[in-house]
């Protein structure tokens, strides 16, 4: 906020804004004194404990992390364009997913029928079970035309999990739309389609973007999951770089690498939140 | 009764129920060319039912609705060619967050009538300039008053030229100042020619741009006639009633 330059702030205003900056100054100076005592006395432990210089030579070697990083990175690489591709095919299958479920009329009801029982299966199968039937089962079918990388289909398998729960999410969001919208649109003379292209869908999605922001998080760090095919992804390169001389230090740089990846799209996602507060839910979240 | 022209919308024996709620029980009503109707009655009556049956919004369960000569409630007839004929301002407005004021606008022009975008601009301009409010074009709806968001549902309506105007409750939310102004719009729309069908809670509105006052109660118009008659003069018990409660 800025003073508008048409009048003098009173000696009461003043005075005001004086004890809000003393407040501000306390409240910093206590929260990092607090922070700084807080780890001070928890790295003491660690670093004082009996086991830690072994510990240390274990998990946190900088040589070893030196030397793993190139071969992490790029099982990282793979990750995040996993991640990425599946990202936009979860987002169209569970949109799809979505409006299918909610259309009305009897016509449409092998449609609802259809997305309801995807949904169900896909959502109580555990995600590692799908990637093990379709990473070992489908290239044994030897489809033609279809090929048969463990890559492939391990992705598949994270597309068909994770579109069952976005599909809930948007379904929500498709549901949260007040009836006097549709009615709106439709009195006038917007169809059905046109209505849930135009009025319903852009609303449902501005609404969940913040939950689908979550997902897309989650589905970055569930890509390592199909490491069990064999791919070679971040954790599984690390877990090969291990294996020479059981240090573990690989994994501490794997996980520090995930963790990075991650906190930009956290903090993504609470801004594109924030903003949404303003007109969705009114108000800074 | 200056009811001279064709019969644009005749209701016979309109019925509508919701469960056990009978709500329409046999509603039988004509509007002529260029006439205003307004219907007055009790909070519950079925005001804002019989509009949304006009507009299709809700199936009715018997009798017939023929807009300018035409069944409408026959199944077979393409209801959202039908609904693209009329306009309607919603007692909430209905606009869409999402949209800017002047999308809201042109999105039945675009979509619907096959409008191109520019054309559709400059009709949903001269729109707004009407209802007085050309400089809110890129406005969010959210961001306007209740009586600039009512005024932005009328423009949103009568861009498509609709043969009917339906309006739900239209100055229940303004101050009195804004109900002035929003008369004054459908005064202009009605000496336009414009064919109309409202209701309201406000009597004297009712009598203002009224040319039959329709009393609905029971299910059925208990009285029609000239605003005059039906509102000073009621010939019907319950009407005489209502508007005594009305008054108080
Ligand atoms: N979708 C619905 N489902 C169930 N009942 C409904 C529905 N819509 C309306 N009703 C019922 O129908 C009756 C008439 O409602 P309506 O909204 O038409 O009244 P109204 O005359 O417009 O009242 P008001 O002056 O308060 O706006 C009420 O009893 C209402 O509860
Ligand atoms: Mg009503």
């Amino acid at each position: 906020m800025t003073a508008a330059p048409s009048w003098q702030p009173s000696a009461l205003e003043v005075e005001r804004r004086r004890y809000r900056r003393s407040r501000a100054v306390r409240s910093a100076a206590v929260s990092g004194a607090s922070t700084v005592l807080v780890v001070g006395v928890v790295l003491t432990l660690l670093v004082t404990s009996p086991g830690w210089p072994r510990v240390r030579e274990t998990f946190l070697s900088w040589d070893k992390a030196v030397a793993a990083f190139p071969a992490v990175v790029e099982g990282l690489w793979l990750n995040i364009r996993v991640m990425l591709v599946c990202g936009v095919l979860i987002a169209l299958l569970g949109l799809t997913l979505a409006v299918m479920r909610t259309v009305r009329g009897p016509v449409a009801f092998p449609l609802r029928l259809f997305a309801t029982v995807y949904v169900d299966l896909f959502r109580g199968l555990p995600l590692l079970l799908v990637i093990f039937v379709l990473g070992f089962g489908a290239p044994a079918l030897r489809l033609s035309g279809l090929p048969s990388s463990a890559l492939f289909w391990g992705a598949c398998a994270l597309v068909l999990s994770y579109s069952a729960y976005v599909a809930e999410v948007f379904r929500a969001g498709i549901e949260s739309v007040h009836p006097s919208q549709r009615a709106a649109a439709r009195s006038l003379g917007l169809s059905y389609g046109q209505t849930m292209r135009h009025v319903v869908l852009p609303q449902a999605v501005r609404r969940v973007v913040p939950p689908l922001m979550n997902d897309l998080v989650s589905l970055q760090k569930d890509s390592g999951l199909i490491a069990v095919l064999g791919v070679i992804d971040a954790i599984r390169a690390a877990q090969i770089e291990t294996a020479t001389d059981f240090n573990f230090t690989p994994y501490v740089v794997a996980g520090a690498l995930f963790v990075c990846l991650t906190i930009p799209m956290a903090r993504l996602t609470d801004h594109v939140a924030r903003k949404q507060g303003f007109h969705g839910a009114g108000g800074v979240l | 009764m200056s009811g001279a022209g064709d019969p644009v919308l005749v209701l016979e024996e309109v019925r509508k129920s919701f469960g056990a709620t009978e709500v329409l029980r046999g509603v039988d009503l004509t509007v002529h060319e260029g006439q205003v109707v307004v219907l007055i009655g009790a909070s519950g009556s079925g005001k804002s039912t019989l509009l949304r049956c006009v507009d299709l919004l809700e199936v009715v369960d018997d009798g017939r609705i023929r807009l300018d000569g035409e069944d409408v409630t026959d199944p077979r007839v393409d209801a959202d060619a039908v609904r693209a004929r009329m306009g309607v301002v919603f007692q909430a407005y209905n606009l869409f967050p999402h949209l800017s004021v002047l999308d809201n606008v042109t999105l039945a022009p675009v979509r619907v009538h096959g409008v191109a975008a520019g054309d559709a601009k400059e009709r949903a301009m001269a729109m707004l300039e009407r209802v007085g409010l050309p400089e809110k074009a890129s406005a969010r709806p959210d961001d306007l008053s209740g009586g600039q968001q009512q005024r932005v549902a009328i423009a949103r309506a009568l861009v498509n030229q609709p043969r009917l105007m339906l309006l739900d409750e239209v100055t229940s939310a303004l101050d009195p100042e804004l109900v002035g102004e929003v008369l004054d719009l459908l005064r202009e729309l009605k000496d336009e020619g414009m064919t109309m069908v409202l209701n309201t809670h406000e009597m004297g509105f009712a009598r203002q741009v009224a040319d039959t006052v329709c009393f609905l109660h029971g299910g059925v118009v208990h009285e029609q006639g000239p605003p005059g008659q039906v509102l000073g003069d009621p010939r019907q018990e319950r009407t005489r009633q209502f508007l005594s409660r009305v008054h108080a």
